[in-house]
């Protein structure tokens, strides 16, 4: 309990308080809930057990695994393009940028760097994949607290960007387009005005959910205080991503991180909230796609022309030794450790996937809370079960 | 067994990385005689490799030095697969592979090394941990007290590879049912897939129209 | 009822055309407001078409979705309390039909002329709590039941603000009889001009606001919709019903919204009537014929507007937490209704 914040203790020991003289009167027993594997509102099939007493939360733990595919033991049977194939359905809302880190590594490891070309049109794939993510959080957001019409607008929106991606790369949801050493294919015409049309429309559907459901007291009153995590306690269990930067540390791993992608070379700023409850996380994300579509605009402008991919060997077998990267993903940091041992395929792959320890936090946070609390805490959390289990 | 020399970097030739080279040599002052060894690629990251039984003090004394942010905890088996690909075709009897175990950065004795990743918050400072696991006993101090968020890291580094970790609150399976038998990221433990249908490799691949024949198999 | 029809009807065939027209005066409304606004509107509002297969612009919908239901298996969970489940839901749709006996369609079309109207719509409208307590408790499973209490604390937080908004509308008509209040609307002047009759809506818009919010609530609809919250509880007290039963409650929900709404369009918008002095009637004996059949299309227009404003709401707002939902019928709803009770009365001594 050393690790409750002040503020958590006390509304805690309030309630257990409460409880008590309730249960002395009533002589109430807990009662069990099993909130998944089959529910709306988890995404996916994550179990939280929860125990109960009355409206409020005793003790609850998530029970991950019912949708683990042991991609780290599949890795080590397959050559590097198929691992990418494969790791494209980690986070599979914006599965382009799961590709990147485990590709940049490879890089690392055989001492290439893509061309300039490639490097600034896998940011612009990068950043479309996180508004395809973060654009469906949104309208999920509100099916979860009640409000069913945002999710439609969300998905309708979400379309253009599917369109895009499937233009560029040919699948709208894996698009599997990342090579050692640069990209599959160049982009196609026409592709640079469509994408300045759909990003103006992505625009117009960030203000559309500000005034939709953010704008609505009722959301605020259900979102705000809900879920605090104070900063230290964030830091400790590895939660990255918005959700970090809504408890007020300001790191990104685009602006701290010097990678070969082209995030240094566009105008754009980190975007963080003091508070650390769940409104805060819901409008850092929100605030994020809007800076998204504005860094994809600087990157049209500034494509640099030349051929997408260095000369590799057609079979590549990548030389021994290990390396770390990571980026900054719509969920969080993703980052892949890979050991090479001069093979055409890893020697072993450990992927850090964002929403691993994003719900780890989730036994500390869900003390206390109410039912329908645990609802909006998970949305604001926000996971993808894929991410989770591996 | 043998060790592979790969723990001394030739500067000479390579860039300096000053920064980095400040950040090893603070750690190596605050872990002391913890380290077995260490590793820095220049503009690349730090490999520190430290004794199994300082494990969980040299946690302490990388947290306090500024590296608050817990990446994640995990392991390496390092003996090659005795299973190979997969590949292999049944009728004919299993090629001679390799067994003999080589560690990578930062040297190793054991078969199983953990590896734990430490980051500098505000920054893109990062530590890469390491730590033989001794074979006897599999058994390591738990970080959970140092870093709360290693709870399920080591939870499911005890599923996947039987690495035990003293003083963790509750040491259960997170991905597999409670009762499944072995653990399945060991190089020994095969992957059933491959088992029952080898992978062809490149029996089925035909070269595209206009394109010389790509081979990516053996 | 009977002017309508010249010829002396035997008792029998006068309660076979009331249970008939009650079945209409119920299943109606409730066809109406889920095709028109579930299937239409809320696709509308969610840029989608809704269905457009059965029948022209899906109109028969709702048809092809009551035989689906029909020809459903009838299951229950095992370890259910047969009898219970299987009343719940008749319960809750009794009390629908309950309310309609007291609704006035006309001059002289309605069901009964019920000095207590008001008083007994009221009373009348919370039997569906047991109804849903019931279904909540019987199936047998955590969900529904944490849904079936959570609806159990708000359709009754929530009838008390129902409750003191319409005494508003008694004070100022000085009467409980439906049919009288809308008489009182309809011959009555604003200020001495009666062009627009006197619609309670006009002076009693604190009680109307009121009043709408709780039947929100009393409907169980977002954002009052913890019971059935769909994100949380998948069905909250309605999850082990299939086919047939989860028709009934379908129709109940929809059926009392319009009830609810035919009520309210009586209490505060003049109910069947038009303004007396646009035919220069003088009370309810001079009123022609003609406006027994016209009358139930005013109110059914009148009810139109006021689902419109409640599906509207449904649609675009998030759902209140419970205690929060409690909170806003006990600290805000009620203190403003008995303010409101107070100025109303003030004001009918003075004027």
């Amino acid at each position: 309990m050393s690790l409750l914040g002040d503020r958590q203790q006390l509304s805690y020991i309030a309630a257990q308080a409460a409880d008590a003289r309730v249960n002395v009167e009533l002589e109430t027993e807990g009662m069990t809930l099993n909130i998944g594997p089959q529910h709306p509102a988890t995404h996916g099939t994550l179990r939280i057990i929860a125990r109960l007493d009355g409206e409020q939360v005793v003790w609850a733990e998530p029970s991950a695994g019912y949708m683990h595919r042991g991609y780290e033991k599949l890795t080590e049977v397959r050559t590097f393009p198929q691992v990418t194939a494969l790791v494209n359905r980690i986070d599979w809302l914006g599965s382009f940028a799961n590709e990147v880190p485990f590709i940049l590594a490879a890089e690392k490891l055989m001492g290439v760097e893509a061309t300039p070309r490639a490097q600034h049109i896998r940011t612009i794939l990068f950043e479309l994949s996180r508004i395809a993510n973060v654009s469906l959080f949104l309208g999920d957001l509100g099916v979860q607290l009640g409000a069913v019409t945002p999710v439609f607008f969300a998905f309708r929106d979400r379309e253009y960007v599917l369109n895009l991606i499937e233009a560029a790369t040919g699948g709208r949801f894996h698009p599997n387009f990342d090579r050692i050493g640069g990209l599959k294919d160049d982009l196609p015409a026409g592709f640079i005005d469509e994408t300045r049309n759909v990003m103006k429309k992505l625009r117009g559907f960030c203000d559309e959910m500000e005034d939709l459901l953010f704008g609505n007291e009722i959301f605020q009153s259900r979102t705000r205080g809900i879920g605090v995590i104070p900063k230290d306690v964030a830091l400790q269990y590895g939660l990255s991503g918005a959700n970090l930067r809504a408890s007020g540390v300001d790191w990104d791993l685009r602006r701290d991180q010097s990678l070969p992608m082209a995030w240094d070379k566009v105008d754009w700023k980190v975007i963080t909230h003091p508070d650390g409850d769940s409104f805060a996380r819901c409008w850092v994300r929100l605030q994020e796609v809007r800076e998204s579509t504005r860094i994809v605009d600087q990157l049209l402008d500034t494509i640099p022309s030349g051929p997408v991919m260095v000369k590799v060997p057609k079979i590549i077998k990548v030389p021994e030794g290990e390396a770390w990267v990571s980026t900054e993903n719509p969920l969080g940091e993703m980052g892949y450790y890979v050991v090479s041992q001069n093979d055409q395929g890893p020697f072993r792959v450990k992927i850090r996937s964002a929403s691993f320890n994003n719900i780890s936090i989730v036994p500390w946070l869900l003390k206390g809370v109410y039912v329908p609390d645990i609802i909006t805490i998970l949305a604001s959390l926000y996971f993808i079960l894929g991410d989770i289990d591996r | 067994m043998e060790v592979f020399p790969l723990s001394q970097t030739d500067t000479t030739e390579a860039p300096r990385d000053e920064r980095r080279e400040g950040e090893l040599a603070a750690l190596l002052a605050a872990l002391g005689g913890n380290v077995a060894d260490s590793l820095l690629k220049p503009n690349d990251d730090i490999w520190v490799r430290v004794t199994a039984e300082t494990w969980r003090a040299s946690a302490e004394a990388i947290k306090s030095l500024g590296y608050t942010y817990f990446c994640f905890l995990s392991a390496i088996d390092w003996m090659p697969s005795p299973f190979g690909k997969g590949e292999d075709d049944p009728t004919q009897p299993a090629p001679e592979r390799k067994t003999d175990i080589v560690q990578g950065y930062a040297g190793g004795e054991t078969r199983f090394q953990l590896l734990a990743r430490f980051v500098k918050p505000f920054s893109s400072s990062g530590v890469n941990v390491k730590c033989d696991v001794p074979a006897d006993s599999l058994t390591v101090e738990s970080i959970v007290p140092v870093f709360a968020g290693a709870n399920w890291h080591e939870r499911e580094t005890w599923e996947m590879f039987g690495i035990n970790f003293a003083g963790h609150p509750d040491l259960r399976h997170i991905y597999l049912p409670q009762d499944f038998e072995g653990h399945p990221l060991r190089k020994d433990f095969p992957l059933l897939a491959r088992i029952v249908k080898p992978w062809p490799g490149i029996v089925d691949v035909e070269p595209l129209p206009g394109d010389d024949s790509e081979e990516d198999g053996e | 009822m009977l002017a309508l029809l010249a010829a002396d009807l035997p008792y029998w065939a006068q309660s076979l055309l009331r249970v008939l027209g009650g079945l209409v005066a119920v299943l109606l409304p409730a066809g109406t407001v889920v095709y028109l606004f579930l299937f239409k509107m809320m696709s509308f509002m969610q840029s989608r078409l809704g269905p457009m297969e059965a029948g022209p612009y899906g109109s028969m919908q709702l048809f092809a979705e009551v035989g689906k239901w029909l020809q459903k298996e009838d299951i229950h969970p095992a370890r259910a309390d047969k009898f219970l489940f299987k009343l719940a839901p008749l319960i809750v749709l009794a009390s629908t039909f309950l309310l309609v006996a007291v609704v006035p369609f006309g001059p002289d079309a309605w069901f009964t002329d019920f000095e207590a109207g008001v008083f007994y719509a009221l009373a009348v409208s919370s039997v569906s709590v047991l109804g849903i307590l019931i279904a909540g408790w019987s199936s047998a499973n955590k969900y529904s039941l944490l849904g079936g209490l959570r609806a159990a604390g708000q359709l009754v937080a929530y009838e008390l603000p129902m409750v003191l908004a319409v005494i508003g509308v008694v004070i100022q008509a000085g009467t409980m009889n439906l049919q009288q209040i809308v008489v009182a609307q309809n011959s009555g002047s604003i200020f001495g001009w009666d062009g627009l009759g006197n619609p309670y809506v006009l002076t009693q818009l604190v009680g109307f606001a009121v009043f709408m919010i709780s039947v929100q609530a009393e409907l169980t609809q977002t954002p009052f919709d913890m019971p059935v919250a769909e994100s949380e509880l998948v069905s909250g007290y309605m999850t082990e019903y299939s086919g047939f039963r989860f028709l009934i409650f379908f129709i109940g929900e929809f059926a009392t919204a319009g009830v609810f709404s035919m009520i309210a369009s009586i209490l505060f918008l003049g109910g069947w009537g038009v303004p007396f002095n646009w035919f220069g009637w003088t009370s309810l004996a001079d009123m022609d014929n003609w406006m027994n059949l016209v009358g139930p299309l005013i109110l059914f227009t009148k009810m139109i507007v006021v689902v419109f404003f409640i599906m509207w709401v449904r649609f675009s707002f998030p759902r209140f937490r419970e205690d929060q939902l409690q909170a806003f019928a006990w600290k805000v709803l009620i203190p403003v209704s008995l303010v409101n009770i107070m100025v109303t009365a003030v004001l009918k001594v003075a004027f």
